[in-house]
């Protein structure tokens, strides 16, 4: 016990000497909070438009009026005529043109009917879609107007309820993924990479001819990455707490009870990895493309699951990520209790019992 | 001259030994491209629809039957109460809740007005504004066409109609995929290119073979030039490699000219390339690099404007990804590749990538000392 205590000691020593990592390990999920709390927004706003105006009349004049007020648009003041529209686009500044005929309002007046062209740059599909969905909805509103004295039988009104997260933030989806995130790249990537260095710089030699046992050399290397781990998991809840303003809303407890097993599946991940790979750039590589990768992809926090095609959704289940992914989202922002997410757990706690197992096995004593 | 050219042999010997560090450069690039624009499909479909039916009239199965028929939609339960629905919300077996009320239909007609709730998981606020828009949208077409069958069109009196027509340009088909290849593209030269390029000047500091390179008459430039060099050929061949790969599995092609895609990339890999060495220049273990080069990638990426637009961004983060050289690249390879833009369209962004280079290469030489 006094030998564990030691050799923990000494691993602590290594992390902490190295303030560079260190740095890195705290700041990361600090500017990964602020970035996806604050930058990242989902939300189509002050888009370029150019506007080619042959009408030039009152009509023409309203609607581009009732543009420009929107906030989901920035006008291009210009007398611009359709030619320009493909050399704006090909610059990549503009994303959307709307294109009045002559006699637009006369047309519409007299005929009852006339057109509006919209021309979008669609190599962003979402956006084309939602610019052409927001200048729709503008040109509908100016209709309505028009025949506003009218009044309309049937009424069929909608009321939409948003739950869990009413202003549509970008955190709610995040938050629990960089959570895993880091949690992966502590784990993974620093466990195996130590180990690995250990043996690339050859002191594994000196370890494991030591008394000591080599289960117990594993060991004192994962705790310490546990308890930093869990420091970033609280920091991560904090920041999310007082910063983005999203509060834990099921058990505190239970939230860091899953997140040590999930700490502890990753570390026997990165464990694993450190058992195949001789050389860290190697460890780096396997846990950066094998893990880190994978983890991104296929918890379900930036890529869609349910769009993929088969054979990936089948890949997403051997991904520990996303039932910890799962498990954080329904504790933390639905606030479901464990009978919620017993099943994930479950998958879990095999899948952390299965990679124990085989890592145990391929630990070899001896290097080659 | 001669220094540097027995520098490039060293260099390229040291990758090339390492098999497992080639065959990674070259298939990592393949597989990528192959799994990731699959996952990244952003569309909104599939949204999972539960419905609570008390109503149980013709109307509500015709609104259902429509909702269903869009496409949008795939109808996973019909419950019997608004609880049980809220449960399967919980469970994620469902995106959206309709509650339809009862006497739905009657009401409608007896008192012209009757209101459906809609509940939204809007945990994922993309498809939770997408998906409410698009039930919102069908509601009301539903509600028009009920209209047209209860009320005689007067021929006389029609409100005026501005037709919008709508065309999409450059991805007609709103094919996702073409959208996200090339700039996936771009984060993958930029990634293999920085952590390589970090990892090996510290890789030599670590085994201490940088010290006989140090009492060598090498000079600095010429060590940071035969470093750069190989990885910068190495570059090259991964976004051929990648290119070529994205024009195999996914069909795209550059509709622009490829040589100015490949202008571009020769000024912007020295750019990257230039601070992977400055990372390693300043780290002196492979694991510091690696930590600080991934914090940077990450931050590269995430404000590169690959997954969301830089427009949307509040102006302090706009400033940051204005100094972001992934962004740049991000943006010239879509608009080469689906917008055919020319040379004279992207020389802003040539300059941007050369100022980079320049900074970060003159700041790396600066900062490697021989002495320590």
């Amino acid at each position: 016990m006094k030998q564990l205590v030691t050799f923990i000691r000494k691993e602590f020593a290594h992390v902490l000497r190295d303030r560079k990592t260190l740095l890195i390990l705290f700041g990361l999920p600090i500017v990964q909070i602020v970035i996806f709390g604050f930058a990242l927004t989902n939300e189509v706003k002050n888009s370029k438009i150019i506007i080619v105006d042959y009408a030039r009349d009152a009509a023409s004049r309203q609607i581009i009026d009732k543009i420009e007020a929107s906030k989901y648009f920035e006008l291009e003041r210009a007398n611009l005529t359709h030619r320009d529209i493909e050399t704006h686009f090909k610059k990549g500044k503009t994303k959307v043109a709307i294109v009045f005929p002559a006699n637009f309002n006369s047309d519409l007046m007299h005929f009852n009917k006339t057109q509006i062209q919209v021309l979008a740059d669609a190599s962003d599909p979402n956006i084309a879609n939602t610019l052409t969905n927001y200048l729709s909805s503008i040109v509908m509103d100016y209709q309505t107007e028009l025949t506003q004295q009218r009044d309309t039988p049937l009424q069929i009104d909608t009321e939409i309820r948003m739950l869990y997260n009413p202003q549509l933030k970008g955190a709610h989806n995040f938050v629990p993924g960089v959570m895993a995130l880091v949690l992966m790249l502590v784990c993974v990537m620093m466990t195996s990479i130590s180990i690995v260095r250990e043996k690339e710089l050859g002191t594994m030699e000196i370890l494991l001819v030591s008394p000591f046992k080599p289960m117990m050399v594993i060991l004192s290397k994962a705790i310490p990455y546990l308890i930093l781990s869990l420091v970033n998991v609280t920091s991560i809840l904090l920041l999310s707490v007082f910063l983005l303003d999203l509060p834990v809303k099921g058990s505190i407890s239970l939230l860091f009870a899953e997140s040590t097993l999930f700490i502890i599946t990753s570390l026997a991940l990165g464990l694993l990895i450190s058992v195949k790979a001789q050389t860290q750039q190697t460890a780096m590589l396997i846990s950066m493309m094998g893990m880190l990768l994978p983890t991104l992809l296929f918890s379900g926090f930036m890529f869609p699951i349910e769009n993929m095609p088969r054979v990936l959704q089948y890949i997403s289940h051997i991904v520990p990520a996303k039932w910890y992914y799962i498990i954080v989202k329904s504790i933390m922002i639905k606030g479901l209790d464990f009978s919620a997410v017993w099943k994930e757990t479950a998958i879990l706690l095999a899948m952390t019992f299965a990679l124990l197992v085989i890592s145990i096995k391929n630990f070899k004593i001896r290097l080659a | 001259m001669r220094t540097i050219r027995f520098l490039l042999e060293k260099e390229f010997r040291q990758i090339f030994r390492n098999k497992t560090l080639v065959a990674m450069i070259l298939m990592v690039p393949i597989v990528q491209l192959l799994i990731l624009p699959l996952a990244a499909d952003y569309e909104v479909k599939n949204i999972n629809l539960s419905v609570v039916d008390y109503d149980r009239s013709g109307y509500s199965a015709d609104l259902v039957k429509k909702i269903t028929a869009s496409g949008y939609f795939r109808l996973t339960s019909f419950n019997a109460g608004f609880k049980k629905a809220l449960h399967d919300i919980e469970a994620d077996e469902a995106d959206v809740v309709l509650e339809i009320p009862e006497d739905f239909e009657r009401n409608l007609i007896r008192q012209n007005q009757q209101s459906l709730f809609i509940a939204v998981n809007a945990i994922n606020g993309v498809k939770a504004n997408l998906g409410g828009a698009y039930l919102g949208m069908i509601i009301r077409e539903f509600n028009h066409e009920l209209r047209i069958s209860w009320t005689q069109p007067s021929r006389t009196n029609t409100a005026p109609v501005i037709e919008i027509v709508s065309s999409n340009w450059f991805n007609p088909f709103m094919n996702y995929r073409l959208f996200m290849v090339p700039g996936i593209l771009a984060i993958l030269v930029t990634m293999i290119g920085g952590y390589l390029s970090a990892l090996n000047i510290v890789k030599e500091k670590e085994i201490g073979t940088i010290e006989q390179i140090n009492v060598t008459p090498i000079r600095k430039h010429h060590f940071i030039l035969g470093k750069l060099i190989p990885f910068w050929v190495l570059g090259i061949a991964v976004f051929t490699i990648g290119l070529v790969a994205a024009w195999l599995i996914h069909g795209v092609t550059p509709v622009g000219n490829i040589a100015v895609l490949y202008t571009f990339l020769v000024v912007y890999l020295f750019a990257v390339l230039g601070f992977g060495l400055l990372i390693s220049t300043y780290t002196e273990t492979q694991q510091q690099a690696m930590f600080i080069s991934f914090f940077f990638v990450m931050i590269f990426i995430l404000m590169g404007g690959l997954f969301t637009t830089i427009d949307s961004m509040p102006p302090w983060a706009q400033v940051i990804s204005r100094m972001n050289p992934v962004s740049y690249f991000i943006e010239v390879m879509r608009m080469v590749v689906l917008k055919g833009s020319g040379m004279t369209d992207v020389l802003p962004h040539i300059g941007m990538a050369a100022g980079f280079a320049i900074v970060f290469n003159g700041w790396a030489i600066y900062n490697y000392k021989k002495t320590s």
